[in-house]
């Protein structure tokens, strides 16, 4: 097994050991990032930072002074400030943007000795869940079963296809619908969103700030818990950053679900849903059944709510978020014309810089929060994500531990098969996964099979606000019953 | 909820993007499919509902109103498209 192949529970145990150094395992991945450029996943390399931070970890590691992320190679969603390397959310309007400052997420991973390979591709402005809108062009998926190319989800679709193709141990994700959880699933690793508080926004680029919550995405569900670890702090730079400390989540992973109950939400049974999906969310069922759980069959009521009114609240909260992207203060500015005045500067810039998508969601958000329709779409989806809310409060106050549904409606689709597709059908992506975001709480995406085209599956556990490692323990239990061991066979 | 060409005219101005004359009868016709889609919210009972302001209960935190950053202009401006003598340029807004 070469180093860029490891988990970070095996790499930390070898670098303790000293079997190897974070030298290597970053010269590892450096190779393999380098033999990757087919993905597209990275899209700025930062070599000559990896290989100082990496000796920087050595040294410390020599010390005897070693978190457990010390000397781990990891990839950065470029929707991370990172100081002095180029942070442009995927967009044409951060074009040469270099912050000259780091976001506390990443300065936590880096504090703990954490190497930083690039920054990753993603959807422009984390809107999408085929990785299409990045001004990159699309990641690949690295798994492949015929001649077509296939998303890797999104929006972190680079961070997916980076950690299932061994370019990097793990990496950041950002979830504001499920942009950890469906790329995950795509590319058959694990992803967690932690709960809305737990993990620091600042110096990530807002989409939708009541919405957004940076997360793992790694290669087990112990990574998870040890980058997730790494990653949280209570940030007193962001106001709604949780102060509450954070536990040892790897420390929750004793294996033991007994007598915990599991909810299996009835609403989330849709119409049209794919056989296979249907089987695998009842064979993940039999799986914590059979390790001590009790099955509950629960309801959430208003579940098919959760699309529209993210889609009214999501869109409001970015058109006021991308207001500052104007072409004053950073990024791209439009070359005017004569006589173009501020506004033509704005308006041009903003058409320049903005893709398709981001312009759609931008101007519908418009529309939502423009006065006549202020109350009967935002105020309106406000309601029901109270009522959305709601109705998890009540399964877990009856006593339910975790809800278990699936990931996502499909396996991963063709790049471009989606291109002529209304915009709406491409939101159906989040059907599984919007409702977490909406309520606050923590969900985790754990791989557990293969369809029949041999393309990864997985199943998302959803747990009590602030009980990660609980989750987790879920997750842990579910993934080893899965055995779920299948990585896309190389061919890029 | 219909979009009309003249209401997708006035969101693109009101969000600042600049929107070709004929393009504008196709984005009047995405905007109106999607909030065709967010109609299905008017299903919903939402009488005595107070809007949901945050996720978690928790009181927004408050801190002495006191500068705690700062005096370090040529950072702020270093990536600015059009930056001179200390300030932001932009072209001129009053006659």
């Amino acid at each position: 097994m070469s180093l860029n192949e490891l988990t970070i529970s095996a790499a930390r145990d070898a670098l303790r050991k000293g079997d190897t150094t974070a030298v290597e395992l970053t010269e590892a991945c450096l190779g393999a990032i380098e033999g990757a450029g087919a993905l597209n996943a990275f899209v700025h390399h930062t070599p000559e930072i990896a290989l100082e931070q990496a000796r920087g970890a050595d040294a410390r590691i020599k010390a005897g002074d070693a978190p457990a992320m010390c000397g781990i190679p990891v990839g950065i969603k470029d929707l991370f400030c990172t100081r002095g390397v180029a942070s442009q959310a995927a967009s044409r309007i951060l074009e040469g943007f270099r912050p000259e400052y780091e976001s506390t997420v990443t300065q936590n991973l880096w504090d703990a000795g954490a190497v930083m390979l690039g920054k990753l591709n993603m959807d422009e402005f984390a809107m999408g869940s085929s990785n299409e809108t990045a001004c990159y062009g699309p990641v690949v998926n690295p798994w492949k079963v015929d001649d077509r190319r296939l998303t890797p989800g999104g929006s972190s679709g680079g961070s997916a296809a980076a950690v299932a193709a061994d370019l990097c141990l793990a990496a950041t994700g950002t979830d504001t619908g499920g942009s950890i959880r469906q790329p995950a699933a795509f590319a058959g690793i694990v992803g967690i969103k932690p709960t809305y508080g737990r993990v620091s926004r600042w110096g990530v680029v807002a989409f939708a700030s009541s919405l957004d919550q940076a997360g793992p995405m790694t290669k087990s569900v112990r990574d998870a818990a040890i980058m997730l670890g790494a990653m949280a702090s209570h940030d007193p730079k962001d106001s709604t950053s949780a102060d509450l400390p954070v536990p040892d989540f790897e420390a929750a992973l004793t294996g033991d679900i007994r007598g915990k109950k599991i909810g299996i939400p009835r609403e989330y049974r849709m119409e049209g849903m794919p056989a296979e999906i249907e089987a695998l969310w009842h064979k993940g069922a039999e799986m914590l059944k059979d390790a001590g759980a009790e099955i509950v069959e629960i309801s959430l009521p208003h579940t098919k709510y959760a699309l529209p009114a993210y889609y009214v609240i999501a869109p409001a909260e970015a058109s006021s978020n991308l207001a500052r992207y104007d072409g004053v203060r950073y990024g791209h500015r439009a070359r005017l014309g004569q006589g173009d005045g501020i506004t033509e500067m704005y308006e041009k810039t903003r058409a320049e810089g903005f893709g398709p998508e981001v312009q759609r969601r931008i101007m519908i958000g418009t529309y939502v929060l423009s006065a006549g329709f202020y109350d009967a779409y935002y105020n309106r989806a406000r309601k029901v994500r109270a009522l959305i809310k709601r109705d998890f409060d009540t399964v877990f106050a009856a006593g339910i531990d975790a809800i278990l549904t699936p990931a996502t409606p499909s396996s991963a689709f063709g790049l471009g098969e989606m291109a002529n597709a209304d915009p709406v059908e491409m939101y159906l992506n989040d059907v599984f996964t919007v409702t977490v975001n909406l309520a606050g709480l923590p969900g985790v995406s754990v791989p557990v099979g293969l369809d029949a085209r041999g393309l990864p599956l997985g199943l998302q556990l959803i747990g009590r606000p602030w009980a990660e490692g609980d989750l987790l323990n879920h997750a842990h239990v579910l993934e080893q019953a899965a055995g779920f061991v299948a990585k896309p066979a190389r061919w890029w | 909820m219909s979009i009309d060409i003249d209401t997708a005219r006035k969101v693109a101005h009101l969000a600042r993007i600049a929107v070709p004359e004929e393009n504008l009868p196709a984005l009047a016709d995405q905007l109106s499919g999607i909030l065709t889609f967010m109609e299905q919210l008017n299903e919903v009972d939402v009488t005595g509902v107070e809007p949901m302001t945050s996720v978690t209960p928790m009181r927004l935190k408050r801190r002495a109103d006191v500068v705690t950053d700062g005096g370090y202009p040529e950072k702020i401006l270093s990536n600015a498209p059009d930056a001179r003598e200390g300030f932001f340029a932009v072209p001129k807004v009053v006659e």
